[in-house]
């Protein structure tokens, strides 16, 4: 037999890390920073909001914006700053709640059908064209409209429309990951089922989910709102960006402030999301 | 006499297409590719069986059957007299861990999510090799193995080259210390310069621990270097099989002639003309009747065309599936 020399391990050049390449985009740092600010105002409305949100003051009606009420005020003379910083806390709390208990079911039955395919996968795939048949807003709804108006039950009525895309999602990466010899060798060398799936398919298969719910975060803080706009989210007098906005629509020609202050930290919030989203798509692939 | 490990009796995969409307339409059955035609084969304790033939012919398709990565329809595999596709041994993971197998791809053979020492105490831990504490111990053994510096447990596949990553995947199937390698074109993705190191390395662990491989490739050259043995595939069909030197030698079945017949000689005085095979490898979906190789055979007579030639033994030689095996090899 011949002598084998030994390979030394190839000399690699010092490589930057993932997450200063990261941080060196500046959509990337610029979403950071936006939901940063989000988070530390919806965490903490009271530090920064100068007044009670609901506090009425009957001498300060539809005030314009001045020194006193950067936003202005309402109709019963509440501060805007105060009540556009209160509703971070709601609604980063919806971006939270609508889209975490669907991300966690989409990604365990997706890579469930996905591994095993079969029956199981069938009723998945016509379950899945039923329920994408109907705009995603009707279908919430609905939902909404059997089980009554209210913060919780509109979590309920997104995570049971949303976890079919976050399931099909996973299930179609998951796919794709058992072309490789990864996954074959896992059953080679006699490995469970559990943790093929879970230890080894699932790491890889879960970027595009993450990518995905952070612009469905985006759209969760959209769909609130619009709920909210429609009476069937949060109720008033409670502080939310689509209940303000609704609020406000009365008097969109007399106080423009009232609604375009929430909607543009709707905009704003949005935008923070799909830029991290879009930082985390590269952060996230593996190398080679 | 040698002692049988593996015995792998008339095995038949066939894989069904999907039915196109087409078919619905005209009430034509499901159409099926036929991977593996009745394959028999023994596996001797020790020795390392070169199992050769085009693309498309099945040597993968019997690989993946041996490691239960397919499940065939026809037939039935024995490992240590018991079949691994019975009702006690289907769930049976010592199997797993007794026969291993090695890939073709070192890209994506390895989860690039987890570095080298991850991927070998995982293997180490489900199957409770080595107590938790000598775990680290074991990888570092298994490294120097494999001839893999230290460092290597720390990073991530893609920090290494191809031929590094085959012997990761060496380490990987060794770390549970099998008795049978399945080695499916081990190095055909690899350079020719990695290969010889990549193959050297395999026989002399083979040597060192006492191996069975069987050694899946298309590189005629590569196979004759380690093999014991060789069976030569066509169809999914065994149409020889015998000893490495006396087949490469003096091949019986006109397939076995063609096939070595096409791969380049390295004596510059070997001006023997090559046997050029007419057509091509007919469509595993519509194999031939009777011998598979009809179709492109100069011999072919009627006999071939209705009826599959047995795999018999000849004097001599291994064993051989032809009708007119006398008649060709008196020429020789």
């Amino acid at each position: 037999m011949t002598d084998i020399t030994a390979i030394s391990a190839e000399a690699t050049p010092p490589q930057k890390t993932k997450l200063q390449l990261a941080l060196r985009k500046p959509g990337f740092l610029i979403g950071t920073f936006i939901i940063g600010v989000s988070s530390l105002l919806a965490l903490m409305p009271g530090v920064f909001a100068p007044l009670d949100p609901n506090f009425i003051d009957y001498n300060a009606v539809k005030q314009p914006p001045s020194w006193a009420h950067p936003f202005g005020t309402d109709m019963l003379g509440r501060d805007s700053l105060s009540r556009v910083i209160h509703a971070y806390s709601v609604n980063m709390q919806m971006a939270i709640l609508a889209t975490i208990f669907a991300l966690i079911i989409g990604v365990v039955v997706g890579a469930l059908v996905g591994f095993y395919r079969g029956i199981a996968d069938m009723i998945f795939g016509r379950l899945v064209d039923a329920i994408i048949t109907f705009p995603f807003l009707v279908l919430v709804i609905a939902v909404v409209a059997v089980l009554g108006p209210g913060l919780v039950n509109m979590y309920i009525a997104i995570t049971l429309v949303g976890w079919v895309y976050y399931a099909r999602l996973m299930r179609a990466e998951v796919i794709a990951q058992m072309g490789n010899d990864y996954a074959s060798a896992g059953v080679v060398m006699g490995y469970s089922d559990s943790r093929i799936i879970f230890r080894h398919l699932l790491p890889n298969a879960i970027t595009p989910v993450i990518v995905y719910w952070m612009t469905d975060m985006a759209l969760a803080i959209l769909l609130g709102s619009s709920l909210g706009y429609l009476g069937l989210g949060a109720q008033p007098p409670q502080a939310e960006w689509g209940v303000l906005i609704a609020e406000g629509r009365n008097f969109i020609t007399t106080a423009w402030w009232l609604s375009l202050m929430p909607g543009i930290a709707i905009v704003l919030t949005g935008l923070g999301f799909s830029l991290v989203g879009d930082g985390l798509a590269d952060l996230l692939r593996p190398r080679g | 006499m040698t002692q049988t490990v593996m015995e792998i009796r008339d095995v038949g995969l066939e894989f069904p297409l999907p039915r196109t409307l087409l078919d619905l339409l005209n009430k034509r059955p499901g159409r099926v590719v036929n991977a593996l035609n009745g394959v028999s084969l023994q596996l001797h304790k020790g020795e390392t069986l070169g199992v050769v033939g085009e693309s498309g012919c099945g040597k993968s398709t019997l690989a993946r059957c041996i490691v239960r990565l397919y499940e065939p329809q026809h037939g039935s595999i024995h490992f240590d007299g018991q079949d691994i596709f019975g009702a006690g041994m289907k769930k049976d993971r010592s199997y797993n861990r007794r026969v291993q197998m090695m890939f073709q791809d070192p890209y994506s053979s390895l989860n690039p999510r987890m570095t080298t020492g991850q991927i070998l105490s995982e293997a180490l831990k489900v199957h409770k090799m080595r107590p938790e504490d000598e775990i680290p111990t074991r990888v570092a053994e298994l490294l120097e193995l494999v001839r893999l510096p230290q460092d290597a447990a720390q990073k991530l596949p893609h920090e290494f080259s191809g031929g590094q990553r085959q012997r990761i995947a060496i380490a990987r199937a060794l770390a549970v210390e099998p008795e049978v390698l399945i080695a499916d074109e081990l190095v055909s993705a690899l350079d020719v310069s990695v290969q010889a190191q990549v193959v050297n390395l395999l026989l002399e662990l083979q040597e060192r621990l006492n191996l069975t491989i069987l050694f899946v490739a298309h590189d005629l050259r590569l196979v004759r270097h380690v093999s014991n043995r060789v069976a030569v595939i066509y169809l999914g069909r065994i149409v020889e099989i015998g000893d490495s030197e006396t087949l490469f030698a003096n091949p019986s079945h006109p397939y076995s002639q063609a096939l070595l017949s096409a791969a380049p000689s390295i004596n510059p005085d070997d001006k023997g003309e090559a046997i050029r095979l007419e057509g091509e490898l007919p469509s595993p979906l519509n194999v031939p009747s009777g011998c598979p190789f009809h179709v492109r055979c100069r011999h072919a007579s009627d006999l071939c065309k209705s009826e599959v030639p047995p795999l018999l033994a000849q004097e001599g030689r291994g064993e051989v599936a032809c009708h007119h095996i006398e008649e060709i090899n008196q020429h020789a």
